[in-house]
């Protein structure tokens, strides 16, 4: 009994003495902290994805409330959170431009290799083997470093070629960061459909029409159909400045190659109910394509043109499939046509 | 002081009875952090440090109150069960004193162990080894040989399976076993190399 009792006061009092110890620590070790960090800190979502550029949202939390970085760099978080942290830091938000990956491939060329590779399955290892298994020096290898890189599940795989999943993307950028291709980008969504040219080949047409069912070929159409003169040609391939895109789509309607495209951006946007949409289809098109195309300003583009003119797109492409003399560029002029077969069968 | 002890305990804490290969303690933290093996060195390293402090700060309270002389005349009497519950008890606050002290006064080296001091408390390496200090009667510089050798057999251990890890992620492992599993194996066969050093004969 005995034994018992000074057990438990050995205990009890080895208890309270360590207890008394950390309690007087915790007050002398006490690290001041900026209670504005742990403010912000809890405002920011916690993924730690350092899409922002540092090392976590604890690290971007302090730097915040040490003035260090503006209030707005948290992708994931976007306008909401930018929001609370210039409240509790008292400055100004600026708005947040939603940005997004985009995997600059259509994949196109996968059928297109030089050699089977059967080593590590990874996009680094296998761009250093003979600058990769793909014809084309710049398309998408479809290992997946970019899939495995990213942390919100945002990135796959499909039919070998890495496509984003445009809900779940934050714009952390890691994806970015691993392609050892560099054919990923963040792109901002702004305008209320989001042009992309699919393709990061500097190769000439000639080259690319051999190795790639869509790629860019840098005839320049979409550069002169551009009322905005948003587009220009670097290097063989069509670049688009988003500064200057407002979305029209345009030359998405214009590309001999089909590559343009033009996305609606559900997560932020509110679709057009369905029944709207189909007899928007059946009788607005052929109007809006008489809507001369530099009025088309971000103001003029409601939804319903803007919803008309996806459907002028689609019209339109096929125009362009029966009529290729569109294409007045030296190298499609040599051979639209069998591009287009195999982009139909594929 | 007896130097060849030492070295004898030294290399059978880090080779011969490595704490996770052959004595399987502290295994959560060995699966759970080894993926890349920058993280893996820094707990190892954490995991080193608290070790060799617990076996200072337990060897004391051991020897002057759990199986003091002094107390207990009578060595029937002494408190020797209680070693397990006090010493949990002494290395949770300890690391938690650690955490404190080391973020006031040691930012750097506090942003390198930080993370992974907390991950401690309650590491059963980290209690194995004052245990074993007790059972195998080692002085307060034995204990703490054994503590911080312990923690380096520790460190070596969770790297080379980082490392491994590391070269796993781009295998092609059956479907079934891809991820824990498949580490589990690795794990296993690390194992049993490091078996291989038990018939290490030191010092005749």
């Amino acid at each position: 009994m005995t034994t018992v009792l000074i057990a438990l006061a050995v205990l009890a009092v080895l208890g309270a003495v360590f207890g008394a110890i950390l309690g007087f620590a915790s007050k002398v070790f006490a690290v001041e902290k900026d209670p504005k960090e742990e403010a912000v800190l809890e405002c920011l979502p916690g993924a730690n994805c350092g899409g922002c550029g540092y090392p976590g949202c604890s690290g971007y939390a302090a730097a915040v409330a040490s003035g260090k970085a503006p209030v707005n760099l948290c992708a994931v978080g976007e306008g909401p959170v930018a929001a609370k942290i210039a409240e509790i830091m008292g400055v100004e938000n600026v708005s947040v431009v939603r940005q997004e990956a985009v995997v600059h491939c259509t994949g196109g060329g996968v059928d297109h290799t030089k050699f089977n590779y059967l080593g590590i399955k990874d996009c680094l290892s296998a761009s250093l083997v003979a600058g990769g298994p793909l014809d084309c020096a710049y398309g998408c290898l479809g290992f997946g470093t970019c899939m495995k890189a990213c942390p919100f599940d945002a990135i796959h795989v499909k039919d070998g070629v890495a496509v984003v999943d445009h809900d779940k993307c934050m714009a952390c950028g890691k994806c970015v960061e691993v392609c050892p291709r560099h054919i990923i980008s963040l792109e901002p969504f702004k305008t209320k459909k989001h042009v992309t040219i699919p393709c990061s080949s500097k190769a000439k047409g000639p080259v690319v029409t051999k190795v790639c069912t869509d790629g860019c070929i840098g005839c320049g159409i979409c550069a002169k159909a551009c009322p905005k003169e948003a587009i220009t040609l670097v290097d063989n391939l069509a670049r688009i400045d988003y500064e200057k895109c407002v979305g029209c789509g345009i030359c998405a309607s214009k590309c001999p190659r089909h590559l343009i495209t033009v996305d609606d951006k559900p997560s932020t946007f509110q679709p057009v109910p369905k029944k709207a949409e189909v007899t928007e289809e059946a009788q607005e098109p052929k109007v809006a394509t008489e809507t001369p195309a530099p009025t088309m300003t971000e103001e003029t583009l409601t939804p319903e043109i803007a919803k008309a003119e996806g459907e002028v797109i689609s019209e339109t492409t096929q125009e362009a499939k029966k009529e290729p003399e569109v294409v007045k560029t030296k190298e499609t002029l040599k051979d639209p046509k069998p591009a287009e077969d195999t982009s139909k069968v594929e | 002081m007896d130097v060849q002890k030492l070295i004898t305990i030294a290399l059978g804490a880090i080779l011969i009875n490595n704490f996770i290969f052959s004595q399987f303690l502290g295994i959560c933290p060995f699966m759970g952090v080894s993926k890349s093996s920058e993280t893996a060195v820094g707990m190892g390293l954490a995991v080193t440090f608290v070790m060799g402090l617990a076996s200072a700060v337990c060897y004391p309270i051991n020897k002057y109150i759990l199986v003091s002389e002094v107390i207990f005349p009578n060595a029937v009497d002494n408190l020797k069960f209680m070693q397990t519950i006090v010493f949990i008890l002494v290395i949770a606050s300890l690391v938690q004193f650690i955490e404190m002290f080391l973020q006031k006064t040691m930012p750097s080296l506090y942003t390198a162990l930080g993370v992974y001091l907390p991950l401690i408390t309650t590491n059963c390496a980290v209690l194995g080894v004052v245990l074993q200090n007790v059972q195998n009667d080692y002085s307060f510089i034995e204990s703490v040989v054994y503590g911080v050798t312990g923690g380096l057999g520790f460190l070596l251990a969770i790297y080379l399976f980082s490392a491994i890890r590391e070269k796993l992620q781009f295998s092609e492992n059956p479907k079934s076993f891809d991820g824990f599993p498949i580490a589990l194996v690795t794990a296993g066969l690390l194992a049993l190399c490091f078996g291989g050093f038990s018939g290490l004969n030191i010092f005749g």
